[in-house]
């Protein structure tokens, strides 16, 4: 038992740890700011066109989003991180998460708000356009804001998501939280600092978690 | 530099490709095997959780909360590098599988449930009224019903955790990824990486459409 807390919950070394890993916290809270804003952005544009009357606009649209659903991330990024240097693009392990993260997020969000699009009923276009709201306006004031009431469930669970796999940056060295944790368990040969590392996640994961599940119960009865 | 000869070089392609189906296997086994166990577990959890005995029912809203919570490859990590440590060695494929398996029962657990509390009290209450026990209900009632609504989530879930074997590459599990990791040092070349990335287009787009044409057939309407 000693032994394991000694290799677990190493109180020494994680105090040690701990100015690393708060840095490496703040570059991981930095990094969801950044890829979830572009996510969203990206989900909905392409939600926008996956949902569009056109096929020239819609079949891309699956296209792009299948394609993207179905390449794991992390192979993704490493792709542009070790990719892009042989075509003479060099781009910063910051750039790089981005960049692969935009693509695999946009996808998962668009399937999303596409869906929430779907929910709202045809009338509501109909009716909308027949008092005068141009098409535009009308996906805007009318449809969209519905759209994304009836999804606000999957787009928190999404963001959870998107904050877990912000971990894979690690591979790139991208110095986040869990690079921070794992250097420094490297360097003290001692576990303590990744167990911290997910008590830190845990530390804002965890209620977003109660709350999804909360969401999909309270649905569910409802319906 | 060409394009193609830096992402789609022939000669590479053909030097790195029997490697890379071996990897492939690997891929595919291990998911299938995550597929398997972590749905047969979370569907035990959530019947377990039907009794609704407070000891039960504590340690798996626990579980299923700290495995929904916590990033994957962060639990790989403390397995892999800290069990050594208080004398418990497991093999790299085993705590990628494992892991997986056991993030995958924390969601099909939520899932399951979720649906299982919205049937409706009737259920329950006729499926007793007819002389069956409450696990003959769980089992014949409850359960097929559940497993209808929920099938377009479970493989969208499934698919996710599928693709989540590449994290095997971090602690050396000879898949896909780490094979063409490998590969890419070696040859100098972006190409294995493509190859790379087809190759899981080549299993999982598929599935995608398959996941599309799931949801439309079992579409539930609220």
């Amino acid at each position: 038992m000693e032994n394991f807390i000694d290799a677990f919950f190493n109180i020494d070394i994680m105090r040690q740890a701990t100015p690393l890993l708060l840095r490496g916290a703040w570059v991981t809270l930095q990094l969801c700011a950044v890829v979830i804003v572009l996510g969203l952005s990206g989900g909905l544009a392409l939600s926008l066109l996956a949902s569009s009357k056109n096929a020239l606009l819609r079949l891309p649209a699956f296209f792009f989003i299948d394609i993207f659903r179905a390449i794991p991330p992390l192979i993704l990024l490493i792709l542009i991180y070790a990719g892009l240097p042989f075509v003479g693009v060099r781009v910063s392990p910051f750039i790089a998460v981005c960049i692969a993260f935009l693509l695999n997020n946009s996808a998962y969000f668009a399937e999303i708000f596409r869906s929430g699009i779907k929910s709202v009923g045809r009338g509501q276009t109909e009716a909308a356009r027949a008092t005068g709201l141009s098409p535009a306006q009308t996906q805007a004031y009318v449809v969209l804001p519905q759209a994304i009431r009836n999804v606000l469930p999957d787009i928190l669970s999404n963001v959870v998501e998107i904050v877990k796999l912000t971990s894979i940056a690690s591979v790139v060295s991208l110095s986040e939280l869990l690079y921070s944790a794992n250097m420094a368990r490297a360097v003290t040969y001692n576990s303590s600092p990744l167990v911290m590392a997910a008590g830190l996640y845990l530390l804002v994961l965890w209620p977003l978690v109660r709350v999804i599940s909360r969401f999909q119960r309270g649905l569910s009865i409802t319906s | 530099m060409d394009f193609f000869d830096a992402f789609l070089n022939p000669e590479i392609i053909a030097t790195y490709l029997p490697a890379l189906v071996r990897a492939v296997w690997v891929t595919v086994w291990i998911s299938v095997l995550v597929v398997i166990s972590g749905l047969a577990l979370g569907a035990l959890l959530a019947g377990l959780r039907a009794y609704q005995k407070r000891w039960l029912t504590l340690p798996i809203v626990l579980f299923a909360d700290l495995m929904r919570a916590l990033p994957p490859l962060v639990l790989m990590l403390i397995l892999f590098f800290g069990l050594p440590s208080v004398g418990i060695i497991l093999s790299d494929w085993f705590v990628l599988y494992l892991i997986l398996t056991l993030v995958l029962a924390a969601f099909v657990e939520e899932i399951f449930w979720a649906t299982m509390t919205s049937l409706s009290r009737g259920q329950w209450e006729a499926g007793q009224a007819t002389g069956l026990s409450f696990l003959q209900v769980l089992v014949h009632v409850i359960f097929p019903q559940a497993l209808r609504m929920d099938i377009p989530q479970l493989v969208n879930r499934s698919l996710t955790i599928s693709k989540m074997t590449a994290y095997g590459s971090v602690i050396g599990v000879k898949e896909i990824v780490s094979v063409a990791g490998s590969a890419q040092a070696f040859s100098g070349s972006a190409t294995p990486l493509t190859m790379a990335a087809l190759a899981y287009l080549i299993i999982f787009f598929p599935a995608m459409l398959l996941s599309r044409y799931i949801e439309n057939r079992f579409h539930y309407e609220h």
